[in-house]
């Protein structure tokens, strides 16, 4: 039997980033006892690197702003493939949650009047983005951590979770992973579990996210037997630095553009005209005139289609670069530097600026960016409920981008921020009432969790340092993101997807047979080879996906079906393990229908405002 | 983890060494080079920072796989990278193929997927903006991720961990001390909105969002010379970011506690002497000494030490500020 050290919690959240510290200090607020576990140290989770804003009808720049609005644009951006109810309720309650983060010592940026304001971002059609410079999620994540300590909350730092655990009757009811210093087995027991694990970014090569967006949460699920929903759906965000190479990928914030930069081709033309898509083209600016005008008067002038959605943008930048009018290193130039003073652009964009001369050695005053698409945000997930967040398996809850629905089939920016923060305190009320309702888990009595099943996990954890001979996990990394780049990417067929999954298959074998070397205490070598099942699961997840939905919506674009399939736009693909568990099992996929909308909402969407 | 046990500090010069070589942050004179304030240095040789000497070779002849050439040769880099853990490290020379524009962090990223796989090094955005990378390069305290090697001097670039705290393994260090500071730091109190909500203006929350920077990368507390050369001062010595947090506090326009008596004696405000190492490692460009150490000294002197205040307070009994005074500058 597997030596380890055991905990017990009425909750466990696993994950640090917004959702899940939002999550624990819900918990920790209905004195429960609340742990939060996370892979890095507490305040460096991807939440970090947020730059634009929350997202929140809060009206302080726009007072015609509201929830309606914001729900209407969520719905949009997403192609209607969002669950209708949990866009209403991001939509309804994140003002409130912007405040509550003032009421914790978050300082945003103001208006004159002394209020917090709001920044224009893609797809909304308001300023509706509180900031703070381009560092809003430092703030966030700050704001969030600072309270997270000041309510005493356990948090076990560099500690990462290798599986969920479940009880006789199919609960989740614990989880076990391992200490990154020393390499020691911990085991948690809890009544109710958050999964708050983020994105799946390290599953391609060119990607905003840091090593940490491994896709654990999304594959325990799996793996404890919870449904997941619309995995091809991930957002490629169409601008991230693609030189030098070792920062490609690397995000450019989309606030460059809601601050007056402009996209422009070789040619120096504000290609993003030629791309206007019906659907938005009422409301979207026919003249640079007019898109220039627009900046200063929303009422009178039509927002820039430099400012239509993540999803529109990656594909028209990807377009202009296979015609061939692309930037030296493979992008497009995003430029400010003429249509902004050197002052206004550090003030605004501080990060941007000192990200560009840092590591490229270019002036964004002086000089346009050279940006292209990088792999940014999962809008697939754990399946949902929208007003508890609890999974499909009873005791688990998520919350944050682990968890399916809100976004539809494409995020808009700073929506993020917003639902790390809605769906993160709902999801602690949610696994909060469940601990509550439920004895397990209870430590005066006997545990709930077969040790088997502890010592299964971590015989697996620690085969590769038997193992001789096996491969290097890092050439298995590297195979996976070239796969799935490259037949997985911003624009997908039918033949490569299958091709993918041939691949996929190839490289889940050799993962069970990766070998690692050194010993157990901060192994970075091992670490990966333990982050590997997670991706392969999630890859399979997001190509079998990608392979069904025969029809390009929101960030899933298929060139073999190249328009939207209203009968698709009806449904969800649902994805599941059944009796067979873990990274080398099947995962079973099908069509479920959406849930029906009530009219008063419906109708919310057909005003053509 | 703060008992003052000075055990874990490999890469420090080995007792016999003394404080030879003089941190930089300790010199009494001239203004602080930024090139030295590491007590690390340049290495000249091999034994000189590796302390607890080569012991530690413990049959794990890895570092043998990548012989170093002297000569940094055309298209080649070569990384001198410390190996080891709380019994003791080395140096190790590791040269691979140059490639343009990379950052030092990408060099450990490709020492670590091809000859080294378990070479510890804590990272996450690898953009600067989340404070993971930090180390000693070339001697100097810096973020792994935000130096790039073509801007470095010729030759092999040292790297080493924070010489301030434990080590965990080679290049990962034991910083849970900051977590304990972080974690005395009495809460934000803010006063009661008014009817509309909180309203603040900009020029006001500028000042704490120059602190609110912070990544909280812990190169001001590595280069502190109050904790880096003197363990036993964690005991009651908070360290650069956390004034830098008291004092985003203290000027926050809703704030309503009062934390000067504990800055002055839990916290050791008066230790600091102003040598500025910190500001001048900052990734974040935070003006740590002038905008937040200083301010904070002239309050707590203010508070503790002015005879007029002092008489004012035993008199009026009155706090930094009132509860409706904050709510009246709330507007």
């Amino acid at each position: 039997m597997a030596d380890y050290e055991t905990h017990h919690y009425d909750v466990v959240i696993i994950g640090a980033g917004g959702a899940g510290l939002r999550a624990a200090i819900e918990a920790k607020s209905r004195g429960l006892s609340t742990a939060l576990v996370c892979k890095s140290l507490l305040g460096k989770a991807h939440t970090v690197m947020a730059e634009g804003g929350v997202a929140a009808a809060m009206g302080n720049v726009y007072p015609e702003d509201n929830w309606q609005v914001h729900f209407r644009d969520t719905m949009r951006g997403g192609k209607y493939l969002n669950s209708w109810r949990m866009a209403q309720l991001h939509a309804q309650e994140a003002p409130d949650r912007v405040y509550e983060l003032e009421a914790w010592g978050a300082l945003f940026d103001r208006t004159t009047d002394g209020r917090i304001t709001q920044r224009d971002f893609g797809g909304h059609r308001y300023a509706r983005l509180a900031h703070v410079g381009d560092r809003t999620g430092l703030e966030l994540i700050r704001t969030l951590q600072q309270k997270a300590v000041s309510m005493d909350i356990d948090v076990f730092m560099e500690c990462k979770v290798l599986s969920l655990l479940t009880t006789a009757d199919g609960a989740v009811g614990g989880a076990v992973g391992y200490w990154r210093a020393s390499g020691e087995i911990v085991v948690f027991e809890a009544k109710s579990v958050v999964l708050a694990t983020g994105s799946i970014g390290r599953c391609f090569t060119y990607t905003s996210n840091s090593w940490e967006s491994t896709g654990d949460g999304h594959a325990m699920a799996l793996w404890a037997g919870a449904d997941v929903i619309e995995m091809e759906c991930v957002q490629f965000h169409p601008t991230g630095m693609v030189w030098p190479l070792s920062v490609r990928g690397l995000l450019v914030t989309e606030g460059v553009r809601g601050d007056g930069g402009a996209l422009k081709n070789s040619e120096g033309r504000r290609f993003m005209f030629d791309y206007i898509p019906e659907m938005f083209r009422a409301e979207t600016a026919e003249t640079e005139q007019e898109a220039d005008a627009w900046y200063e008067d929303h009422a009178n002038n039509r927002r820039t289609p430099d400012l239509l959605p993540r999803d529109e943008v990656a594909r028209a930048i990807n377009a202009e670069v296979k015609a061939g009018r692309g930037s030296p290193h493979g992008g497009v130039f995003l430029d400010i530097a003429s249509r902004r003073s050197p002052e206004y652009i550090r003030q605004r964009l501080p990060s941007m600026y000192h990200q560009f001369m840092e590591l490229a050695g270019v002036d964004i005053t002086a000089e346009p960016m050279e940006v292209g698409p990088t792999c940014h945000y999962m809008m697939g997930g754990v399946r949902v409920d929208p007003e508890s967040q609890a999974a499909t398996v009873p005791g688990l809850f998520a919350a944050g981008e682990v968890a399916g629905g809100m976004h539809g089939a494409n995020r808009l920016g700073g929506n993020s921020l917003s639902d790390l923060l809605v769906f993160g305190r709902r999801a602690g009320m949610g696994a909060a009432d469940f601990a509550e309702g439920t004895a397990r888990g209870d430590r005066s009595g006997e545990s709930a969790i077969d040790p088997a099943q502890i010592d299964h996990v971590v015989a697996g954890a620690m085969a590769p340092f038997e193992r001789d001979g096996g491969e290097n996990p890092y050439d298995i990394h590297r195979d996976l993101q070239t796969t799935m780049q490259s037949l997985v990417g911003i624009i997908r067929t039918g033949s490569e997807l299958e091709e993918a999954l041939e691949r996929l298959g190839d490289l889940r074998e050799r993962a069970a047979k990766v070998s690692v070397r050194g010993g157990r205490a901060y192994n970075p070598g091992w670490n990966l080879a333990t982050d590997l099942p997670s991706m392969l699961t999630v890859s399979t997840a997001i190509a079998q996906g990608a392979l069904a939905r025969k029809e390009s919506r929101g960030g899933h674009t298929r060139d073999d079906y190249p328009t939207a399939d209203p009968e698709l736009g009806k449904v969800n693909f649902v994805q599941r393990q059944t009796d067979d568990r873990g990274f080398l099992a099947p995962i079973r996929i099908g069509p479920e229908p959406l849930a029906e909308m009530p009219q008063e909402l419906r109708e919310l969407l057909e005003e053509g405002h | 983890m703060t008992d003052a046990m000075p055990a874990a500090t490999p890469p420090q010069p080995s007792g016999s060494a003394e404080p030879s070589e003089p941190s930089g942050s300790a010199e009494p004179s001239g203004p602080p080079e930024p090139s030295e304030p590491a007590g690390l240095s340049e290495p000249s040789g091999p034994s000189e920072p590796a302390g607890l000497s080569g012991s530690a070779e413990d049959g794990d002849a890895e570092h043998t796989l990548e012989p170093a050439p002297e000569a940094d040769d055309e298209g080649s880099v070569t990384l001198r990278v410390w190996r080891g853990d709380q019994t003791g490290g080395e140096l190790v020379d590791y040269t691979l193929p140059a490639q343009s524009g990379e950052v030092v962090l990408d060099v450990v990223h490709r020492i670590q997927a091809t000859v080294a796989p378990d070479l510890a090094c804590r990272w996450n955005c690898k953009a600067g903006k989340c404070g993971s990378c930090s180390s000693e390069i070339n001697g100097k305290p810096r973020l792994m991720c935000m130096t790039r090697v073509d801007e470095l001097p010729e030759g092999p670039i040292t790297v080493t961990p924070m010489r301030t705290f434990p080590i965990v393994r080679d290049l990962v260090t034991d910083v849970s001390f900051n977590y304990e500071v972080a974690s005395r730091v009495p809460a934000f109190a803010p006063a009661p909105p008014g009817p509309e909500g909180y309203r603040m203006q900009q020029v006001d929350v500028a000042r704490g969002q120059e602190f609110r920077k912070c990544i909280e990368c812990f190169l001001c507390q590595n280069v502190c010379h109050v904790i880096r050369d003197h363990e036993e001062n964690k005991q009651h010595y908070a360290g650069p970011r956390f004034f830098a947090r008291y004092a985003e506090l203290e000027m926050h326009p809703l704030d309503t506690n009062d934390r000067r008596e504990l800055l002055r004696q839990r916290e050791g405000l008066g230790l600091c002497n102003i040598t500025k190492c910190c500001t001048e490692v900052c990734p974040e460009h935070i003006k740590i000494t002038d905008n937040a150490i200083i301010p904070l000294k002239e309050r707590v002197v203010d508070s503790s030490y002015d005879p007029v205040a002092w008489l004012g307070r035993k008199i009026l009994r009155r706090r930094k500020r009132s509860p409706g005074e904050a709510a009246a500058a709330r507007g």
